[in-house]
């Protein structure tokens, strides 16, 4: 698989490491009063879909960003890859 | 049989081999089956459950019957396809799967017992009694039926693995893969043409059509002198483009010395990683055979075979054949073998309405229904219009139709789709990406349709990619039909073959449909139809029609045949590359590895990391008197050992402090500039997974260090909870560890020996208390970090330096310590010394343990956020009492064995009565006797008690007593001196 890595371009997927889900981006608030329960879910629970899903690899063997691509996991399609940290920044200006 | 006029081989050059120790000769140009058919040799090997005589059924690499060992030695090479083995001088082959010989085979008498080993027959046969599967039938059975033999030692041969990007890829040398790439290739684009054969050309070799009436060869070899001048071009011969794999990627393996006498320095084989932006699919088509009675005699083949080996290698396996057919192609077998004064028996045609196309006698609506020769065909019976006859010939030419070599085009799931008049599964429309079938693999049969499709097929991935090319001029050539009727088998009671290697016959397809095993998932599994090493090139489609007629269903109403890489055997040596041995994954040296070799230390692997383990003595004989030793000298005087390994990352900017706050779950904001502290990371699910110390050297500048298992996934986690989590502070992070080389002095008199090296640093407890850190220079003017940490609980520093500058570092120490005792110890000594004092480390943080469990509950601080802090409080977590304690054996001679499980005296042993187990042991000098770290159920509270430590996978228990889990110095006096 060759992942298009926003700064360098398509790099072979062997240079990075998977992790899942992006969703883990989103970390609750510890403070919250059901912080425990939404945690839970945080770090037990995935979608695992057939078909278009948004995921976070490092790339380890490279510049070592984590990035979010989005992927068909049917055919394997990636449908485009943007810096993770990019991704987080703009979810704090929308205040999530 | 010698050999017929022309053909493709080199007649000047004679080239010896054997087979079966009998001499032959053959020429370039030949491969091993075409050299044994122009010897005579129609019998090459024994099929895989009866043992029948079997010969050469294909030219190509489809071929299931004629499986050698080639070589001998260590490069013996098992079930090696005669059919494309290229001959060379010295080449020795043997027969398989025979005993004593291939023309006598004691196991023939299989071929007898057949009735008893129809499909299926071991799950029914070999029920019982149970243990005798494994102990008497297994072995029996794999004895009687198998294929070659391994040489049973280490392949000698290297191996390669390579990269290439292109964007067009042409998969096949054929007519149409020759179009395409030309097409490809004088539009500028960059072109790799990969062709399984030592010879571009594909069928145009096998045939005799003209090019604009011309020779084909001609053709080709005008074509292969124009890429040989285009630098965008290459042409790789004897590579086997093998499988399609995501985005473009294709695996091939080119055969680099295989067909070389010696390697001699060579390569064998290249697994080339193609990145190609378009593919075309030019892989041609698989004959297929017709199933009747008998009709895997040697010298029954492909027709299309028979025709190759005629008019390429100009051999024929007799003076006399016949043809059986159910389309036009059979009689150009016929019409190019008379050319070639090959007397022509007779042309048996199913179709009634067949049409003779040269001067040979043609038995139109005509069936082959038996045939004789015991190691080779003598005869066949044909039967026609209700009469029977039986007609002498040497070999018989069968086509049956030609499939289409769809194969790569299922890779990705794919299915081809049936096509009624062309009596075979084409590629359908859900191929992978960017690859483009053409030619014959796309059911263009005839040269100039497999010209055009080529040349269409390029057009098309070029528009694509936007590259202008324009349809080269193609030449003129035959534009014949093809027609065929569906004949697949031939009605009648006796065994019929559909697959050849795994002797699979149609009365097994019938037992198959009998015992409802109709679909064709379970029709293959039941009868093993197409699992042989040629998966069924020649059979899928036949026993799948065989299966429809007896459901009385269409084709594709039975089933699909799709198709998982790889296309061919692909060898595990070439998988494997030269990544074997010591190569099989990076290993790295800590910067003082090659001073530890010169003093003779025994290593360990940790991770990639090569350690010291210890480093023996002149007259110790067992690896305990050097750890002992090695233990005692850090107790006693001073110890030195390479800590290089721990993960070093270097974490800067203004938010540095507030970011280890939510990574550490102890509080690190707070740490003085100057000072150290130990820290823990939990992961988010709240369990304990990896520790370390934090020293800070600026306002904005930590250096934090994390076990050696651990440095990647910490750094990658700390990465994102920088990047992912809070991107918002202000923080760098790089990995240092290569960077500094980092050695441990501990031990009482190591601040006396620090002493010596550092330039004017005042290390007095005053000035450089316990957990302090400094830069500072060392050796006249060395760039140097100094920690004043302990992991043994003696006086202990770590010193670090760049690199390169570790061995000449150790060497100093080592100078100036000689009259303190210095002393190098290694990763045992480092585990006992640790074990003494209590520390946790990878057995205790195992990844299912707390910060409570390890005595450090109190360190997860209750004001912050930190990446585990909540799922930490959670109640299974927070309420779990198991506890480390210290262990040590009532009996001081007993033993503390880690894995051991902890009972209380007196009580069943049982999974609801367990309380804990040993995490660590070993012998302590210090106590001198063994001691232990574990984890005991309210173990804080049990301190005193005994308990028993059952180690039932040796049969073995001990009394052990719990103590605090430290063993020296419990106040911390010497830590602090």
């Amino acid at each position: 698989m060759l992942i298009p890595h926003p700064l360098l371009g398509p790099r072979d997927a062997q240079e990075f490491t998977y992790l899942g889900d992006a969703r883990l981006i989103d970390r609750p608030d510890p403070s919250a009063p059901d912080a425990e329960a939404a945690f839970c879910d945080y770090v037990f629970l995935r979608d695992n879909p057939a078909g278009v899903h948004r995921e976070l690899w490092f790339h380890e063997q490279g510049d070592r960003s984590w990035l979010v691509v989005t992927r068909d996991t049917v055919t394997h399609e990636v449908l485009g890859a943007e810096l993770a940290r990019n991704v987080a920044l703009s979810r704090t200006r929308c205040g999530k | 049989m010698t050999r017929l006029t022309g053909g493709l081989i080199d007649r000047s050059q004679t080239l010896n081999f054997s087979f079966d120790g009998k001499r032959y000769q053959g020429h370039p140009g030949d491969t091993l089956a075409s050299a044994l058919l122009a010897n005579g040799v129609r019998l090459m090997g024994r099929s895989f459950k009866y043992h029948r005589p079997r010969g050469v059924l294909s030219a190509g690499s489809e071929e299931p019957n004629a499986l050698v060992e080639l070589r001998t030695g260590a490069r013996q090479e098992p079930n090696t396809r005669a059919a494309v083995v290229e001959l060379f001088e010295g080449l020795e082959a043997r027969s398989q799967n025979r005993w004593p010989s291939l023309g006598f085979d004691a196991l023939a008498i299989n071929d007898l017992l057949s009735p008893f080993l129809t499909a299926g027959f071991y799950y029914k046969t070999f029920m019982w009694p149970k243990g005798f599967w494994e102990k008497l039938y297994e072995p029996a059975i794999r004895r009687a039926a198998g294929l070659g033999r391994l040489s049973m030692q280490a392949d000698p041969d290297t191996y390669d693995k390579g990269f290439l990007h292109c964007d067009f890829l042409v998969i096949g040398g054929g007519a149409a893969g020759l179009a395409a790439a030309l097409t490809a290739a004088r539009g500028g684009a960059r072109v790799i043409l990969a062709d399984e054969d030592f010879r571009l050309g594909g069928r145009l070799l096998s045939e005799t059509g003209t090019l604009d009436g011309g020779q084909a060869t001609d053709w080709v070899s005008a074509l292969e002198a124009e890429f040989e001048s285009l630098p965008n071009i290459r042409v790789m011969r004897r590579t086997t483009v093998f499988g399609v794999y995501d985005h473009g990627i294709y695996g091939a393996v080119e055969s680099v010395s295989d067909h070389l006498p010696e390697a001699s320095g060579r390569v064998r084989q290249t697994l080339w990683r193609i990145t190609a932006k378009r593919a075309v699919l030019a892989a041609g088509a698989t004959e297929r055979p017709i199933a009747f009675a008998d009709n895997d005699r040697p010298g029954i083949m492909l027709a299309g075979a028979m025709r190759t080996y005629a008019n390429r290698w100009a051999a024929c396996p007799s003076e006399t054949v016949a043809v059986f057919t159910n389309n036009d192609d059979g009689h150009r077998t016929a019409r190019d073998l008379a050319a070639k004064d090959v007397q022509i028996a007779a042309v048996i045609d199913a179709r009634p309405e067949a049409k003779a196309r040269g001067d040979y006698r043609l038995i139109a609506g005509g069936m082959v229904t038996g045939s004789r020769g015991r190691l080779g065909l003598k005869s066949i019976e044909v039967q026609a219009n209700g009469r029977s006859e039986w007609i002498e010939c040497g070999a018989l030419g069968v086509s049956g139709g030609w499939n289409p070599n769809v194969h790569l085009f299922s890779h990705h799931r794919g299915r081809p789709i049936w096509n009624e008049s062309l009596q075979a599964f084409l590629p359908g429309e859900d191929g992978p990406p960017g690859l483009i079938p053409a030619g014959a693999a796309a059911a263009n049969f005839s040269t100039a349709d497999a010209l055009r499709s080529g040349a269409q097929a390029a057009k098309r991935a070029m528009d694509e990619l936007g590259i202008a090319a324009s349809s080269p001029d193609l030449p003129r050539a035959e534009e014949a039909d093809y027609k065929v009727a569906p004949v697949f088998n031939v009605p009648g009671k006796k065994r019929a073959w559909v697959d050849f290697q795994n002797d699979v016959t149609v009365k097994d397809i019938k037992l198959a449909h009998a015992e409802n095993m109709r679909p064709v998932e379970h029709l293959k599994r039941y009868t093993t139809l197409g699992m042989a090493t040629d998966q069924g090139k020649t059979a899928n489609v036949t026993g799948l029609a065989v299966m429809a007629e007896l459901t009385g269903r269409t084709i594709p109403e039975t089933g699909t045949t799709i198709f998982r890489p790889p296309y061919i055997p692909v060898t595990l040596s070439v998988l494997g590359g030269g990544d074997i041995g010591r190569h099989y994954r990076p290993r790295r040296l800590t910067p003082t590895n090659h001073w530890a070799e010169g003093q003779g230390a025994v290593f360990v692997e940790v991770g990639q990391w090569m350690r010291a383990q210890y480093f023996p003595r002149a007259g110790e004989t067992h690896w305990r008197q050097s750890v002992d030793r090695e233990a005692g000298a850090v107790r006693s005087a001073v110890g030195l050992c390479d800590v290089t390994t721990l993960g070093k990352i270097d974490v800067q900017g203004a938010d540095a402090g507030e970011f280890l706050n939510r990574l550490y779950c102890n509080i690190m904001a707070t740490l003085k500039v100057g000072r150290v502290r130990y820290g823990l990371m939990l992961r988010e699910d709240g369990f304990a997974y990896d520790d370390g110390t934090c020293a800070r050297l600026a306002e904005d500048h930590y250096v934090v260090t994390t076990t050696t298992a651990n440095a990647g996934l910490v750094y990658r986690n700390m990465e994102f909870a920088r990047q992912c989590l809070w991107s918002d502070l202000d923080v760098q992070l790089i990995s240092t560890t290569d960077a500094w080389a980092q050695i441990a002095v501990a031990g009482p008199k190591s601040r006396a020996l620090l002493a010596r090296i550092v330039d004017g640093f005042d290390l007095s407890n005053e000035a450089f208390p316990f957990m302090a850190c400094a830069e500072l220079t060392v050796c006249d003017g060395l760039r140097a970090r100094l920690f004043r940490i302990s992991f043994s609980g003696e006086l202990a520093y770590e010193v670090a330096v760049p690199a390169r500058f570790g061995h000449a570092l150790i060497e100093r120490l080592m100078e100036l310590g000689a009259d303190l005792g210095a002393t190098p110890y290694g990763t045992e000594a480092l585990g006992v010394l640790r074990i003494e004092k209590g520390h946790a480390a990878g057995p205790e943080l195992s990844g299912q343990t707390t910060a409570a469990m390890v005595g450090l509950g109190s360190m997860v601080s209750q004001k912050k956020d930190s990446v585990g802090a909540v799922m930490s409080r959670r109640g299974g977590l927070a309420g779990d009492r198991r506890r480390l304690v210290g262990l040590r054996p009532v009996d001081p001679a007993g033993k503390v064995v880690s894995g051991s499980h902890l009972f209380a005296e007196g009580a069943p042993r049982k999974c609801d009565t367990d309380q804990g187990w040993v995490t660590s042991a070993c012998y302590s000098p210090h106590v001198r006797s063994m001691i232990g770290l574990g984890f005991l159920e309210k173990g804080d509270e049990r301190l005193g008690e005994v308990i028993v430590a059952a180690n039932p996978l040796e049969g073995e228990s001990a009394r052990l007593l719990v103590v605090p889990a430290c063993f020296v110095d419990p106040e911390g006096e010497r830590l602090r001196e």
